[in-house]
């Protein structure tokens, strides 16, 4: 690809950087800037789509009392079943048991510390939900690009 | 405190570009591009077993760590490496470095990092980066694929290097050994032409998830992906899936492949001149190989965007030819360098 080739399509998902692409000028290469791939975008977006959609739909059924709040943070901190298990240390299907409200309402403050300290969040915290679903968790100005 | 000497270098990938800047900061000039081609660090893996979020792992480049402990063995430096089991202890011994005017590459996971951009915030743990200095309660960061260098408070990188989960880093931080003689003079025609060999006998190990035949098996499965009874929903992201490990994870453009024709065309002047010529035309010609992913990756995009009969073949055609032109590449190289 040569350098006037490579895309400059501003893309939002970069939050307003830019990436080093290498690329050459009359055959020798070179290393360039990009500030977004609208196909890169795409892929992006899509993937952080699906994520604000199941986060959303979590917290409407945690709020409806179908689901412990852990469903909602679990995708809010954009882990899912596996990566959770991975970084908490309970085996998947566990995490599914903790999944039902019941159960959950059960765990002792040990077991509620190992979800607290993955989410870097207080027990308390972890125990309810937030009035209003916080940009996946993070703050970061995703939005304001 | 601060190293007042040091360069913040703005690279594609993160291994590669932290130990270009780290060498380069001890006087030994080796770009991006040539450590990543000393390192044999090129490959493509299809690993439909291991899930990242829910999808096949899909890989153009060696597992991490590949690219720093290669690229010590070639020139003959040793990295002091140390993980830990508390993170005060960690956060310690960084700060004792960092009093010492030692520059300190961190393994961080790119989640907890403040200052990345909110949309590639994902649970990746081996994200490489440098630490130059420490201004009150905030240490000054040099992230090989931001443009600046930044600074990031205290709590957050104690909590971005100690978070657990696949790869967990465990605090990993590494500094040059100093101790040991640095070799300023080192030959590089046999270091490049044995780390092109072994490439390519990476690319055309007889394993069917690896290397070419990888290529091709991720082809078949998009072909295969029309008829499949999965929802058009998870089509879709499968879809965005691959063009989002080819491009989005730092690689330079093309999944690593313009940075290893980068590193072909710096080698070939190392070279006698019938193996140079040898060298620019294969390093042409993986361009022109890479141009194809790019091409793979848009003409991808679009058969998400509109998931068409026709268009799952002729993504699946393409991803053939790139296939059948990695594996004359490489071929080709094989032959260069004997």
């Amino acid at each position: 690809m040569d350098v006037n080739q490579i895309p400059q399509d501003k893309s939002k998902t970069y939050g307003g950087h830019a990436k080093i692409i290498y690329a050459t000028t009359e055959g020798k290469y070179t290393s360039a800037t990009s500030d977004g791939w609208q196909d890169e975008e795409y892929a992006t977006l899509q993937a952080v789509n699906a994520l604000t959609e199941q986060t959303q739909h979590a917290y409407d059924l945690v709020k409806s009392g179908q689901k412990s709040p852990l469903f909602y943070y679990m995708f809010a901190y954009r882990h899912d079943v596996t990566s959770l298990a991975q970084t908490s240390g309970f085996f998947r299907w566990q995490i599914r048991r903790h999944l039902n409200l019941k159960i959950f309402n059960q765990l002792s403050d040990k077991k509620l510390m190992r979800y607290a300290q993955a989410f870097n969040l207080s027990i308390e915290q972890l125990k309810q939900l937030p009035d209003q679903i916080t940009s996946n968790g993070i703050n970061d100005s995703f939005d304001e690009h | 405190m601060t190293i007042e000497s040091f360069q913040h270098q703005h690279t594609a990938h993160c291994e590669s570009g932290v130990m270009s800047t780290l060498l380069k900061h001890y006087g030994l000039d080796f770009s991006e591009p040539m450590l990543f081609g000393l390192s044999s660090a090129l490959t493509f893996a299809y690993l439909p077993m291991i899930k990242v979020s829910g999808m096949p792992l899909i890989a153009y480049r060696m597992p991490p760590k590949t690219i720093i402990r290669n690229s010590c063995k070639k020139l003959g430096l040793q990295l002091n490496m140390y993980k830990f089991s508390s993170p005060a202890q960690g956060m310690q011994k960084l700060d004792l470095a960092l009093q010492n005017n030692q520059l300190v590459g961190l393994q961080t996971s790119v989640f907890w990092l403040p200052y990345m951009p909110e949309a590639l915030r994902f649970h990746f743990n081996a994200h490489n980066i440098l630490v130059y200095g420490k201004k009150d309660d905030h240490y000054l960061i040099s992230d090989p694929v931001m443009e600046n260098p930044v600074a990031c408070p205290r709590i957050d990188l104690e909590r971005a290097r100690f978070a657990k989960g696949a790869l967990a880093g465990k605090g990993l931080m590494y500094t040059l050994d100093l101790s040991k003689p640095i070799n300023h003079c080192i030959d590089l025609v046999p270091l490049i032409r044995n780390a092109i060999v072994k490439n390519a006998r990476q690319m055309q190990a007889p394993l069917p998830f690896v290397g070419i035949k990888g290529i091709h098996l991720l082809a078949n499965r998009i072909q295969k992906l029309k008829k499949s009874r999965k929802s058009d929903q998870y089509k879709k992201l499968y879809l965005g899936h691959i063009v989002r490990m080819q491009e989005e994870i730092g690689t330079g453009g093309a999944g690593f492949r313009y940075m290893y024709a980068s590193f072909l065309q710096q080698s070939a002047y190392y070279f006698p001149t019938n193996q140079q010529t040898l060298l620019l035309d294969a390093a042409k010609f993986m361009t022109d190989i890479g141009d194809n992913w790019r091409r793979f990756a848009s003409r991808t995009v679009k058969l998400c965007r509109n998931l068409s009969e026709n268009g799952f073949y002729d993504v699946a055609q393409l991803l053939h030819q790139v296939a059948d032109d990695e594996k004359k590449l490489w071929q080709m190289l094989i032959k260069a360098m004997k």
